[in-house]
């Protein structure tokens, strides 16, 4: 029956029912959103291995490392693998299509990234052409090409026009990998710069180490340091999250706010609810009186109470939820380059109802307290 | 009837109300005895104490001081939850303007005092069912209090506060919003729960003709509750 009671008063008053549900859909919807940029902003670090270190030039990522250091780097014990690239910065007809493109040692290198899944005879071909490479799945389907297409992309660092056959197409094994890289083949590179510019054959923008266990990490990268320590090129080696995190600090202050305002969100929110709650259960204190008069209790009271901001708050959270998936789904289709991964996450979601389930409580905290304070007496009067 | 023990009991009863740091008393040693099947009317002007008084025997309000003994108990020591659940089993409230649950039908709002009791849900609707029939609105059952009339929505408030078969009804005021032809309806109903149920009501009224109807006239002037009335002595 306090059941019963609770539903119907829940939606008794429609446009203020309405009203606050819309509001707190749309915060919901909003914080879901803005915790889903934090997450994708964080993707490239939650996908990081801990099994795989990066060695780059300890004065800074511009300054390249010799091809000499993989000997060396690969005899260190712990050592699972070595591979290496650079960074070649290209692009795609224009600069807005932004996607990362690297030369890298091939083979190693997808031994290193088994989360990248290439067709086996997409990868013989690759591994078959000098000039070929492999694009994510997403933004092949993107630009539309097709395996044995030529793509173009102009270089910046590496001046000139670079002609690349699309060989394979790779997937991550599951949502949270990146599907919009680029890599082609290191040695094409490294030949064609031998010709073009011959002071910079042969360097490396950076080494990727496989560790046999992510316990080793900090043993491998240290001996790694140490080794190139007063060498004409000193390392620094720190885990794949680590030096991914690198990046991001640099806009750490952008992701903050962002988790600053999600969080204020929920507290206009909650004030919002609270306001209705005040609102009525002032309006209903004659009705707690004549339960407090039949008998009832203060937990049935606080039941009545709770039970109807929760409905809301519930009702509300459920709606923005469900809308967070088609929204979320427009904004990453709008902005596809920007973040690669761009996932509604269960931890988001679960922050939405811990979230809803916060703001029904603490609305329904104060007007319990008046509800189950008041006395029968007043609570009657109120009425006439 | 004069023979059995009094239903309640009232002795040196007092009660003043604080505003600020001003004490405002309201009733002053307040001693007197209803009988059992007693038809009670109290009457007295605006402020004079009678809604206090009515709220103290029917246990929902605290006296400063003095006793109240009803059917032996006494319920000025009682907890809130003892004093809850006592309400729940002896008193049944019938107010002025109704007090009806809005969002429940006649039906549920006649269930829901049972709903503190160990019925089962068939006996709750039966129960409910018959004492909505008992006031004549066997056909009002789904309506909700909005679509009722006053005269109608009391007599499901007095179906609710029979549901539990109470030895004690309090009413205040029960008639004070009714235009006279529901009136006399709800008096006919209330003398016939005395008369046939045996029921000991007690009756705040404004109303010289409701309060005719009592058994018992009781007058309460400035905290002071006057002799009966010489018409009906105890
Ligand atoms: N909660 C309260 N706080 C302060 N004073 C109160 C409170 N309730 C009642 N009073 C005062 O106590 C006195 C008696 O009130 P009560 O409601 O018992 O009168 P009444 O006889 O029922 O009057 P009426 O016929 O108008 O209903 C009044 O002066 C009233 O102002
Ligand atoms: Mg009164």
């Amino acid at each position: 029956m306090i059941l019963r009671i609770l539903f119907r008063n829940a939606f008794r008053n429609r446009l203020r029912a309405g009203l606050t549900i819309l509001g707190i859909t749309v915060a919901i919807l909003a914080f879901g959103l803005l915790r889903t940029v934090v997450a994708a902003w964080y993707a490239g670090v939650e996908a990081a291995s801990a099994a795989r270190l990066v060695t780059r030039n300890a004065v800074s990522l511009v300054f390249p490392l010799p091809l000499s250091y993989k000997e060396k780097i690969r005899q260190i014990p712990g050592v699972r693998g070595v591979s290496w690239g650079n960074w070649f910065g290209g692009i795609y007809i224009e600069e807005k299509n932004f996607f990362p493109n690297f030369a890298v040692d091939a083979r190693t290198y997808l031994d290193l990234y088994p989360e990248f899944i290439v067709p086996e005879d997409q990868l013989k071909a690759f591994l078959g052409d000098r000039k070929g490479f492999v694009a994510g799945r997403r933004i092949a389907a993107q630009f539309g090409w097709k395996l044995g297409d030529t793509v173009t992309l102009r270089g910046v660092i590496y001046p000139g026009n670079w002609d690349f056959v699309l060989r394979g197409i790779y997937r991550g094994k599951d949502k949270t990998i990146d599907e919009t890289q680029f890599f082609f083949h290191w040695d094409y590179l490294n030949e064609t710069v031998r010709r073009k510019f011959p002071g910079r054959a042969d360097q490396v923008g950076f080494y990727m180490i496989g560790v046999t266990h992510p316990d080793l990490a900090a043993e491998v990268s240290s001996a790694v340091d140490d080794m190139f320590r007063n060498s004409l090129a000193e390392t620094l080696t720190e885990t794949e999250k680590a030096f991914n995190l690198g990046f991001i600090s640099m806009t750490s202050t952008i992701v903050m706010a962002i988790q600053l305002v999600s969080i204020v969100i929920i507290f206009i929110i909650m004030a919002v609810v609270a306001n209705t709650m005040a609102m009525t259960t002032r309006e209903r204190i004659g009705d707690y009186a004549i339960l407090k008069t039949l008998g009832f209790g203060g937990r049935h009271i606080a039941a009545l109470i709770f039970g109807e901001a929760l409905v809301i708050t519930l009702t509300g959270c459920v709606l923005g939820m469900v809308l967070t998936f088609p929204v979320a789904r427009a904004f990453a289709d709008s902005l596809p380059n920007f973040f690669p991964v761009f996932n509604v996450s269960n931890e988001t979601l679960a922050l939405d109802v811990a979230a809803s389930l916060l703001v029904a409580c603490v609305a329904g905290i104060v007007p319990t307290r008046t509800a189950i304070r008041i006395r029968i007496a007043d609570g009657l009067r109120r009425i006439g | 009837m004069t023979d059995s023990p009094p239903i309640v009991r009232i002795r040196n009863l007092s009660k003043a109300y604080r505003r600020g740091s001003l004490e405002v008393p309201v009733l002053h040693d307040i001693s007197f005895d209803i009988q059992n099947r007693e038809f009670l009317s109290l009457m007295g002007p605006s402020g004079s104490g009678k809604s206090t008084l009515l709220n103290l025997i029917a246990g929902i309000d605290r006296a400063d001081g003095g006793s109240i003994l009803v059917e032996g108990v006494e319920i000025t020591v009682l907890s809130e939850t003892e004093l809850a659940a006592w309400r729940a089993g002896s008193v049944g409230f019938i107010f002025q303007f109704y007090n009806l649950i809005p969002v429940l039908t006649a039906l549920e709002n006649v269930e829901l005092p049972l709903h503190l009791s160990g019925l089962s849900k068939r006996e709750r609707r039966d129960h409910a069912r018959m004492c909505l029939d008992l006031v004549n609105l066997s056909h009002r059952l789904d309506h909700y209090p909005g679509q009722l009339s006053g005269g109608e929505q009391q007599r499901v408030a007095i179906a609710r506060a029979i549901v539990t078969d109470p030895v004690l009804l309090v009413a205040d005021e029960p008639t004070g919003d009714l235009d006279r032809v529901s009136a006399a309806e709800i008096l006919d109903l209330m003398e016939r729960l005395n008369g046939q149920l045996g029921k000991t009501i007690i009756m705040v009224t404004h109303d010289p003709r409701a309060a005719q109807r009592a058994g018992v006239l009781r007058h309460l002037d400035k905290g002071v509750l006057s002799d009966d009335d010489p018409a009906h002595p105890l």
